[in-house]
């Protein structure tokens, strides 16, 4: 999270996939280049007692003093392109380097696919670095619709190592909005579900297609077949959190057929007859019925017997329920009790959303 | 799916494993807590206030090498560190107060801001963890040292046609980068009608359908962004544009049989979420105070139309919703956290000799240290009736000596240097 690098993304330091020309010269300090004998490098300002020093490398230092010295003269050369790749190779968290090399590439009119490569190197290791994302977009919007088959393949091979890469999804979603590729997107999340219905970055990616695919025709036009995938997907793992939120999310705007359609109903009953984690089931019936869904006689039923002793003969089957998550789930059991003190005014809210439907 | 046989029913995916190996190497703790005798039990539970301490202080003196991937982050490293120290009501001493002063200065950038380190380009991040490393160390010279002037300059700088802001000059436009400029804004009291302009509405189509808040439009709902794009709307005033009762209920769910917090659905509990969803069920918590009418504050307001800037007629209502008195309301709600189980998490499967981490078998550092920390302080306190008075009789886990310092979690600074600055900045001149 904020300015969070973790652990173990901290990467061995070290000069890789250079060509061999650039290789044989980085064997030498950049002091004794030729070609850098007339850059004189800036120390950094650190002062004579700083708070968190680190204890750079002679390198480091080195390429960072000459980084300076380009930076402050902004010399937009070749010569201080190679030194960003340099500094980068050392710390691909500095944004400053960054964004001067991204000034460098424009004045030089660099290749972009060589750059593209560049950043390439950097993925696998820095795969959770705001910078290389970044620059990432940054490179592929300067390139336009051609690039979009690669970045969409790239991602994928994020994804094959680590499917909740969060800067690789948004990479993606940016991807597809900006140069297209659309076309697989919905069969992808398909396919990524299947290979673990607990990826909730999937699901995620999956109300992305579902709600932005220019070509599907939006939530209502899918409505139906999403909300049957979503029930499925429940009842082979009615424990999976994922697809009862994205069954709240297919009828965001729409409480009135939420609320009405006796799919979703059934649903709940059939979940809280077969002995699985009721809580999902219990949680989603109680929105229901906040937003005006009256629940019959055999869901009823279903509800109390979930736990039998707690049938209290109460009127008000809202209240049973938040009686029951009280127990069953601890964890909430304020937060449950507090949904109870508030039921009413909520039913009233619900109900007046209907209304104004 | 269709293909999904019914062997993929037992066969356990990827989530599912990672997450039960988890969950044994927690419970493995947890039982091996409940075999030993009480003493060595408390002893267990004990916050290592010497040992943190010297991994902190030791931070502020000397990094090793392989922290040059951290070299554009300095400024987080001393709030971190500092942060973490003033939770645990200790301070440096004159010198060291004095070098992180003279340091933190060397960051300011000419034309306003605070960058990664001496030299570099000004970062709303890094300003973020500036400003709150000198309000944290406090006094005349520290406060003195920021030039608001310069930093409202930097901010509109920043400003970007969304209505978020970038993070630096030709910097990502995110959450974060909300918060982070209206936080410092709103501390330095330079927050005003051109910088709040459309954050708003950015914040909330970042709002997803599980009801969390996502770091840009169409990503997935996650904690840290949740917290940055929950504080914001607070304290910017708009926070009844938010559906806070999906907010709610999505970031309820976060608290796992772990007791800590994840940071996304389906995936692993990690310490510093202590204090990214701690911190937002307090936010939460605190808003159900407000005037007492709690059912209106929370129910799905999708249909009402936009609540835009200021629009609320209600004087007494703005009032008590400015941040300085919602920090201040009291509350009558119970925590929506489980305060005690997320006291146990950080403490038995968080903290280690010096430090804390995200996990039981990853590493400690500064930054898990930090918001651990903070997430520890916002479960103590989580069910006091005011932001600064003692935590009731057993709400706190373990010794008294664990008793940390309140904070505000709006800004995550200790809530009297967070005083201290706010009466400093309230009586500087107007830009
Ligand atoms: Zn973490």
């Amino acid at each position: 999270m904020l300015g969070r690098i973790d652990r173990g993304e901290v990467r061995i330091i070290g000069v890789d996939g250079m060509d061999s020309d650039e290789d044989e010269r980085q064997l030498l300090p950049l002091s004794q280049r030729p070609e850098w004998s007339d850059v004189t490098p800036v120390p950094q300002n650190d002062g004579p007692n700083p708070v968190v020093p680190i204890a750079y490398s002679e390198e480091f230092t080195e390429i960072m003093g000459y980084f300076r010295a380009v930076y402050l003269a902004d010399e937009r050369s070749l010569r201080a392109l190679h030194l960003t790749a340099e500094a980068i190779n050392f710390n691909a968290g500095n944004y400053t380097v960054w964004q001067f090399r991204r000034l460098i590439l424009e004045a030089l009119n660099a290749d972009l696919h060589e750059e593209l490569g560049f950043v390439e190197q950097h993925a696998s290791k820095n795969s959770k670095n705001y910078q290389l994302w970044h620059h990432r977009r940054w490179l592929v919007e300067k390139m336009g619709t051609e690039a979009a088959v690669g970045e969409l393949e790239f991602t994928k091979k994020i994804f094959l190592n680590d499917a909740k890469n969060y800067h690789a999804w948004s990479h993606r979603q940016w991807v597809l909005q900006n140069l297209g590729g659309w076309e697989d997107e919905l069969a992808y999340c398909n396919e990524l579900l299947e290979d673990d219905i607990f990826n909730n970055s999937a699901w995620n990616q999956r109300y992305f297609v579902i709600t932005s695919h220019p070509g599907l025709g939006g939530i209502e036009a899918t409505l139906d077949s999403e909300v049957n995938y979503t029930i499925k997907s429940i009842l082979i793992k009615p424990e999976n959190e994922s697809p009862w939120r994205y069954l709240r999310g297919l009828y965001k705007n729409n409480m009135q057929s939420f609320v009405t359609n006796p799919k979703i109903s059934t649903l709940c009953l059939n979940v809280l007859t077969s002995k699985v984690n009721p809580v999902f089931a219990l949680s989603l019936l109680l929105d229901l019925i906040s937003n005006g869904f009256e629940p019959n006689k055999d869901l009823k039923n279903a509800i109390e017997a979930v736990i039998p002793e707690s049938n209290s003969q109460n009127s008000d089957i809202s209240v049973t329920i938040c009686a029951i998550l009280e127990i069953i789930d601890q964890m909430r059991v304020n937060y449950w009790r507090w949904r109870k003190n508030n039921l009413h005014s909520q039913v009233a809210e619900g109900v007046a959303n209907l209304h104004i439907h | 799916m269709e293909s999904s046989s019914s062997a993929a029913d037992w066969k356990p995916t990827i989530s599912q494993e990672e997450q039960w190996t988890l969950e044994g190497q927690v419970f493995h703790i947890y039982r091996m807590f409940c075999d030993i005798p009480p003493n060595s039990q408390s002893a267990m539970l004990e916050l290592q206030r010497d040992s943190h301490m010297e991994y902190l202080v030791k931070g502020l003196r000397h990094l090793g090498p392989s922290f040059s991937v951290l070299d554009a982050n300095r400024p987080w490293i001393c709030y971190w560190i500092l942060h973490s120290i003033a939770l645990l009501g200790e301070s440096v001493d004159v010198a060291l107060e004095h070098n992180a002063i003279d340091f933190i200065s060397r960051c300011q950038d000419q034309h306003g801001g605070y960058g990664g380190g001496p030299g570099q380009m000004p970062h709303l991040a890094t300003t973020y963890a500036a400003v709150n490393s000198l309000i944290t160390l406090g006094g005349h010279k520290s406060l003195a040292s920021i030039d608001r002037g310069k930093i409202y300059s930097f901010l509109r700088r920043m400003k970007h046609t969304s209505g978020g802001f970038s993070m630096h000059d030709g910097g990502e436009v995110d959450v974060r980068a909300c918060y982070t400029a209206i936080s410092v804004a709103s501390v330095l009291n330079i927050l005003d009608e051109e910088l709040v302009q459309g954050v708003g509405n950015y914040i909330l189509s970042c709002q997803t359908y599980e009801g969390g808040i996502a770091g840009e439009p169409g990503s997935e709902a996650h904690g840290g962004y949740t917290f940055c794009g929950l504080a914001t709307m607070i304290l910017i005033n708009e926070v009844n544009r938010l559906n806070l009762a999906s907010l709610t209920d999505w970031l309820v769910f976060r608290q796992g049989i772990e007791g800590g917090f994840q940071g996304r659905t389906n995936k692993l509990v990690d310490g510093c979420y202590s204090f990214w969803q701690g911190g937002a069920a307090v936010l939460i918590q605190r808003l159900h105070a407000v005037t007492g009418s709690t059912s209106s504050e929370l129910s799905d307001d999708e249909d009402s139309p936009d609540q835009g800037e200021g629009q609320q007629s209600d004087d007494e209502l703005n009032s008590s919703s400015s941040p300085v008195n919602f920090i201040k309301r009291h509350t009558k709600t119970e925590p929506l956290l489980q305060s005690q189980a997320l006291q146990q998490y950080i403490l038995l499967c968080s903290q280690v000799e010096g430090g804390f981490r995200d996990k039981p078998g990853k590493s400690r550092d500064h930054y898990h240290t930090c918001y651990c920390l903070s997430g520890l302080a916002v479960a103590q306190y989580s069910w006091s009736k005011d932001a600064d008075s003692a935590p009731l009789p057993g709400s706190l886990l373990g010794p008294y000596s664990n008793l940390l310092e309140p904070v505000n979690p709006l800004h995550n600074i200790v809530l009297e240097q967070y005083n201290e600055a706010r009466e400093f900045f309230s009586s500087a001149s107007t830009l």
